[in-house]
């Protein structure tokens, strides 16, 4: 008989309790495609505050988080709010240091993903063939040349980042850990390994033998987890593969939103401190707003394993 | 009635004759690749900054990551394969970028307006328009704006640099950078490192002394300047009817 996995699972309020600091560097990764929307919530209802956020794509739970007063600093490749236009928080902040200035770490895409790559693996650094000749390097001195020491070619590197804690959302996990995702898998193995503490928030919680069932699907295995979280729809307004669909609609609705302080505070107030957790929030928008949003079956053909006789 | 997306989205996709692999974002590169796809580059792939190769969606995508390009695609891979394999592993045919600025060099600006550390505009910044710029073969440009804002002298800020940067900064650059910027005016090209972009072609009805006024930099005409053919019946009703028949894009 398998033994079971220590169990990890807890409640999302207690795991941001226990693992996310006044101060923290904290990792949010999911790229448009499983997006932590609930943890980011619920790091602003505990009122955290002068974090260091680390994500590739600043959208529009950065913004949340910056107009919460948690964010002191931001580092990150892409802050804009996808293809449906601007965060006006993070504008505010950058732009005319309103309500105070945000400190911003640029990058490129591959230049961060190479900081988890560093991360992940306990490297000094990583090389990349992006930068030269970019104006980046001259407001990031974290980004440096250096000649390789095989030949006379020169090449740019980032140094690795090691969050205090990264929140990944994800399908399923088992109650150990052990994390499946399918459609696009993004950075997120890579920002959990180069954590110190990683949560995992998941649609659902599933049995260990569904998991073993398809070992392949697992991209961060129990090891690496600290926390398994159950938050159903916990990646809205983004998505979840298979499960619910992207909400166009706020995306275009956020920039409207944000661009004024008082309709911003105004959403903050009822959707974020307005509900005591996300059952509350998902609750709200209620059961035919989900509709709008629900998938038909896509399943993908079963593979053999194979079982020794 | 032709409109200005349907223009740009066939001279877009006619240049894309015999590629293999374009690596696109949502909107008009990918009207235009699509529209290659069924015309002039039947064997053409797209792929997505997603991780996204080889897509078969139902619908029309509306972001580079809408759940339509996963389901029943060839391919999904990780943020490290995509930007380490394939785009800096050199299997990148062209890229389609968009800017801010662009300078006579191809080099462009999408961070900020004005000083980087006190901006006028804070823009979303390079994304992977700095790895596509360094690492894909040549780099096409679509700007829907073309005037002295946008095609200017000197960048605000240098966010994706061409080869000529790179070897200025002492590394040897893994592409051409951009060849082609596709503009409702007409097409400006360059060959390659150590050239300038020139003017190639005007859309019927456009001048010489139109295009100039509209580049912030004094802008040179190539050796044969030809007209621009007009988006015919055939690709119009492939666009209407096949790529975009409910009209998001081709607005």
């Amino acid at each position: 008989m398998p033994r079971p996995g220590p169990d990890k699972t807890m409640s999302l309020r207690d795991a941001v309790a226990a693992y996310v600091h006044d101060g923290d560097t904290v990792a949010l990764e999911g790229f448009t495609h499983l997006i932590p929307t609930a943890a980011g919530h619920e790091i602003i209802r505990q009122g955290r505050r002068d974090l260091t956020v680390v994500r590739m794509t600043a959208d529009i739970v950065v913004d949340q988080m910056l107009a919460g007063g948690c964010v002191r600093k931001l580092v990150s490749s892409f802050v804009g709010n996808s293809s449906a236009g601007s965060l006006g928080e993070l504008r505010r902040r950058i732009e005319h240091a309103d309500p105070e200035p945000l400190e911003f770490e640029e990058y490129s895409h591959y230049g961060l993903i190479c900081r988890y790559l560093a991360g992940a693996q306990r490297l000094p650094f990583y090389p990349l063939r992006s930068y030269a000749g970019s104006d980046l390097p001259g407001v990031n001195p974290a980004i440096r040349k250096v000649a390789s020491p095989y030949g006379d070619e020169q090449i740019y590197v980032v140094p690795p980042v090691n969050p205090d804690v990264t929140i990944i959302h994800a399908q399923r996990a088992d109650r150990a850990g052990n994390t499946q995702i399918w459609g696009l898998t993004g950075v997120q193995a890579e920002a959990v390994f180069a954590a110190d503490k990683a949560i995992v928030v998941v649609e659902e919680i599933v049995a260990d033998e569904v998991v073993r069932s398809d070992p392949n699907r697992t991209v961060v295995p129990a090891h690496a987890v600290d926390a398994v979280v159950e938050v159903p729809r916990g990646a809205h307004p983004s998505f979840a593969q298979g499960y619910y669909d992207r909400d166009n609609a706020f995306y275009r609705a956020w920039s409207g939103i944000s661009r004024d302080k008082e309709k911003l505070a105004a959403w903050m107030a009822e959707w974020v401190h307005g509900t005591a957790d996300h059952g509350e929030y998902v609750a709200k928008l209620g059961e035919e707003f989900w509709a709008g949003l629900a998938v038909g079956e896509a399943m993908s053909e079963p593979v053999n394993y194979g079982r020794r006789l | 009635m032709t409109t200005a997306s349907e223009v740009l989205s066939v001279v877009a996709s006619r240049e894309l004759a015999g590629k293999r692999t374009v690596f696109a974002g949502i909107g008009l590169p990918t009207l235009a690749a699509s529209l290659a796809h069924l015309t002039v580059a039947p064997d053409l792939e797209i792929v997505y900054e997603s991780g996204v190769c080889g897509a078969h969606p139902s619908h029309l995508p509306e972001t580079i990551a809408d759940a339509v390009l996963i389901t029943g695609a060839e391919a999904v891979l990780s943020m490290p394969a995509l930007f380490g394999y394939v785009l800096q592993g050199g299997h990148i045919d062209v890229g389609f970028l968009g800017a801010a600025q662009i300078d006579r060099w191809g080099n462009l600006n999408s961070s900020v307006i004005g000083d980087w550390h006190s901006p006028k505009v804070r823009l979303p910044g390079s994304g992977g328009a700095m790895e596509v710029m360094a690492n894909s073969r040549e780099v096409f440009v679509v700007m829907r704006r073309h005037d002295p804002r946008s095609f200017v002298d000197e960048l605000d800020f240098c966010t994706s640099p061409g080869p000529d940067r790179a070897l200025g900064d002492g590394v040897r650059p893994a592409g051409l950078g951009v060849t082609r910027v596709i503009t409702e005016l007409g097409i400006l090209a360059r060959s390659g490192p150590g050239e300038e972009l020139k003017l190639v072609a005007l859309h019927p009805g456009v001048t010489v002394d139109q295009a100039r006024e509209c580049t912030g930099w004094p802008l040179e005409v190539g050796g044969d300047l030809t007209v621009i053919e007009p988006p015919s019946e055939a690709e119009l009703r492939l666009l209407r009817e096949d790529v975009d028949p409910e009209r998001v894009y081709l607005r």
